[in-house]
């Protein structure tokens, strides 16, 4: 069997470097996993020649708790408080995510008004999520504290929010299959029509303290610099991917929830370096928060539940689905077998992160070592998914 | 977005030999999937990738699947001899369906992304058993979003991906021996237990704290 | 010009330090011990066992049906049921929770027991400072630590326990309602009975104040 295209493919093959020759002087490092740059407990193991980086293998699984497993033994709403410990800096967008799988699996429709919520608290969630991403990234640039208390100043204000709202700041537990658990509390969308107000600012002032800053570019173009095509090969998603200049985000392309409602545009890279990425980050808020003005304005009254989900013994007849959002770190996805029992006979998780981090050492090999915490700081990973 | 029957009439026109075939998902989303013989995989996999027609450049997710064996109790009508007379009498029979482990494979084209909401093409591989032989090509040099997940599903159901550039476990540590995914998998007892007055967990740390070779 | 970014980075700083004499809101630190953060009205972390009335025991609102204990996620709850009944905050004989532990070290504060709860008998507290010295007893909280007053429930969620309150007054009208009108029935059945030649046994009503669930 043959086919014309086999022969021409383009393989993107993993990096194989045969180093070690007799008399190299490499020194092999292991980053961490304590290193204060790996945001918990990943580690590098890396081959040094000099300051260069020769070769970069990245160990995973310390966090492991295998979080699929559990969710395979607990029933369909009890895997929901355990999606908000993947990413536990977005729990809302995982929240979704899973909840956008169930009801694909099962056909639950989801009322507006719930929609409209959902929207909302994602979109305060990407903003929060990338305001802080950009804060540790300059925190390994040398930066220490101003940029990323800056930006916590507004994860604060964001996070109360969501207090309000969920009873709870990171492990919010809040969609359910079929809508959002409770209804807004009265002044909620006031509160956050405040907040949202005074976020341009907050990135204003950002932007003028980084954007132009000498260190910040010197540092940061033309560095970990990934290519198109490799990109979309490798499955990179989210900011990575667009920073590229690819135009890929799912609030266009599969339009879930309500996104085709709203008027944004996908803010796309050119070179696809560490300053790419920080840019398409301060653009994607400057996004969210047209979005959000307009759902904020446009929210309906109504149910936020589907009468006809409900929360206990729930059994989706057998079948199976994959549901996916565009999560602040790329795409999340959930692919879920049901067998029509009352806990998910397979359940897994596609974990941005994770996946992201193929290309790590594609785009630090002969890059000196300093820039290593940089470039995988630009990737913005949360261990906690990545291990699961 | 075509259907999954017109990708698999595409497929066959192409590679006439490939054994494929179409799984049906009751599922109201319907994302129903292929199900590819191991042997096509590779090739199947370059020419759904390389088709202008579907580009499917992005493959979103790898993930394993357990089937473990299965037993089934069925009714069968047989024809016996009854007192010289033939009669049908039903039968119970129970039968062992092998199980196996399966691959599974989420495609999207980034390529022809905007062009309609697409739902993901999905491809299935089967290996013969959960034992020995659970071979399955590693479509890495397809796609390299399969690198550390064809790992991952190394690591946790115990899939060898032939042809994987780096196999090795990825979220266990490499001394592991046990697949965690897999349906029977049975937690180590090796804990250190910190039970709760109330816990099954008590029992088992009663247990351990006994003198070695004393089970209850 | 190089060196710009830096100049405008120190202004910022400088713009901070001297705004912090003049302006309240950049003085964010709470001094914690002392003074508290107001609490937010939604806030939760663990559960507790709502009682009415004055007497803890008398005025537990769980039957001991143990939902939560099924639908825990990381399975910290542990009932055990009486195995007498005795009578709940209206009146009906009821089975409780001989033992009600939760393990406050398993929790996750998912309040998915709440949301299951038929019964409006378990809520979330905001009670934060639950440190103790000893690892494994300490955590683990008995019936008595864990029942709380309605007043309480009140103080820490007043919109959400008003309209729980309403719920639960409207619940106990339909079942007295229902209770009487049983009662109204029965006693004109017993009328009619006893205008008839044969009386009959008038059936004893049955008021059902709160719907058994199907585990």
């Amino acid at each position: 069997m043959s086919h014309s295209s086999t022969a021409e493919m383009k393989v993107y093959r993993p990096p194989v470097v045969d180093i070690i020759e007799e008399g190299d002087e490499l020194l092999e490092v292991a980053m961490g996993p304590h290193h204060p740059s790996t945001h918990g407990v990943f580690r590098m193991d890396v081959a040094l020649d000099g300051e260069r980086v020769i070769r970069l293998k990245p160990v995973f699984g310390y966090l492991h708790r295998n979080h699929e497993k559990i969710a395979e033994k607990a029933s369909y709403l009890a895997a929901m408080p355990y999606t908000d410990r993947l990413d536990y800096f977005c729990s809302l967008t995982n929240n979704w995510a899973y909840a956008l799988a169930v009801e694909k699996l099962a056909g639950i429709e989801v009322p507006e008004r719930a929609e409209y919520i959902r929207v909302i608290t994602a979109e305060l969630t990407r903003i929060q999520n990338h305001a802080s991403s950009i804060g540790f990234l300059m925190q390994e640039m040398g930066a220490s504290g101003t940029p990323l208390m800056y930006a916590f100043r507004e994860r604060e204000k964001i996070l109360d929010l969501f207090e309000e709202l969920t009873g709870s700041r990171m492990m919010c537990n809040y969609m359910r299959f079929g809508g959002c658990r409770v209804e807004l509390p009265t002044g909620w969308l006031a509160k956050a029509q405040t907040i949202v107000d005074g976020l341009p600012g907050f990135i204003d002032e950002i932007e003028a303290l980084l954007t132009g800053n000498e260190i910040l570019m010197a540092r940061t173009q033309g560095m970990g610099v990934l290519k198109p095509d490799l990109a979309i090969n490798a499955g990179v998603t989210g900011p990575m991917l667009r920073a590229t200049g690819v135009n890929y985000d799912l609030r266009k392309v599969d339009h879930y929830g309500i996104y085709d409602r709203f008027k944004f545009r996908v803010p796309l890279g050119d070179h696809g370096d560490i300053f790419d990425r920080y840019m398409i980050r301060i653009l994607e808020m400057r996004e969210s928060v047209t979005i959000l003005h307009q759902a904020i304005k446009d929210i309906p009254a109504g149910p936020i539940m589907d009468p006809k989900s409900k929360i206990r013994g729930f059994r989706p007849k057998p079948g199976e689905a994959y549901g996916r959002i565009e999560a602040p770190k790329g795409e999340l996805g959930f692919y879920l077998i049901s067998d029509g029992s009352g806990n998910p006979y397979r359940y897994r998780v596609r974990p941005p992160s994770l996946i992201n981090l193929t290309i790590l050492e594609d785009m630090c090999l002969g890059q000196n070592v300093a820039d290593v915490v940089l470039i995988f700081g630009s990737v913005d990973i949360v261990l906690g998914e990545v291990d699961r | 977005m075509k259907s999954t029957e017109e990708i698999l009439a595409l497929i066959h026109a192409a590679l006439p030999a490939a054994n494929v075939e179409l799984v049906l998902n009751p599922s109201p989303c319907a994302q129903h999937s292929l199900r590819v013989a191991p042997a096509d995989a590779f090739a199947v996999a370059s020419f759904l990738r390389e088709s202008d027609e579907l580009a499917l450049d992005y493959c979103s997710n790898v993930t394993g699947v357990d089937w473990p064996d299965k037993e089934i109790t069925e009714k069968v009508k047989v024809t016996q001899l009854v007192d010289g007379e033939e009669k049908i009498v039903e039968e119970t029979i129970k039968r062992i369906e092998p199980g196996y482990l399966e691959s599974v494979y989420h495609l999207y084209s980034i390529k022809r992304a905007h062009e309609a909401i697409a739902g993901p093409v999905v491809l299935r591989m089967r290996t013969i058993n959960r034992t020995d032989q659970v071979q399955l090509p590693s479509l890495t040099f397809v796609w390299r979003a399969a690198e550390f997940q064809e790992r991952e599903v190394f690591d946790l159901f115990g899939i060898v991906f032939t042809g994987h550039p780096d196999l090795r476990r990825i979220l266990m540590w490499d001394e592991f021996e046990d697949h965690p995914m897999r349906r029977d998998y049975v937690d180590p007892d090796d804990y250190e237990y910190e039970p709760t007055p109330h816990d099954e967990v008590l029992k088992r740390a009663e247990q351990q704290s006994k003198p070695t070779g004393v089970t209850a | 010009m190089l060196g710009e970014g830096i100049l405008k980075g120190l202004g910022e700083t400088a713009k901070n330090f001297a705004a912090s004499f003049v302006s309240k809101d950049r003085l964010t630190t709470i001094q914690y011990p002392e003074e508290r953060a107001p609490v937010i009205e939604n806030t939760r972390d663990f559960p507790f066992l709502v009682y009415d009335g004055e007497d803890k025991m008398a005025g537990l609102r769980c039957v001991a049906c143990q939902i939560c204990e099924k639908e825990c996620p990381p399975k910290c709850i542990y009932i055990v049921k009486s195995t007498d009944k005795k009578p709940d905050y209206v009146g009906k004989p009821q089975i409780y929770p001989a033992r009600f532990d939760i393990d406050i070290s398993v929790c996750m504060s998912c309040q998915i027991c709440v949301e299951v709860c038929p019964f409006e008998a378990i809520k979330m507290d905001t009670e934060f400072e639950l440190s103790t010295t000893d690892r494994f007893g300490g955590l683990l909280y008995d019936r008595d630590q864990l029942a709380r007053s309605n007043q309480h429930y009140h103080k820490i969620h007043p919109t959400e326990a008003a309209e729980v309150d309403a719920r639960l007054a409207e619940e106990k009208a339909k079942s007295e309602a229902k209770a009487k009108a049983a009662a109204e029935a029965a006693a004109l059945k017993a009328a009619a009975a006893a205008a008839a030649p044969k009386p009959t046994p008038a059936p004893a009503p049955a008021p059902v104040s709160v719907k058994e669930p199907t585990a």
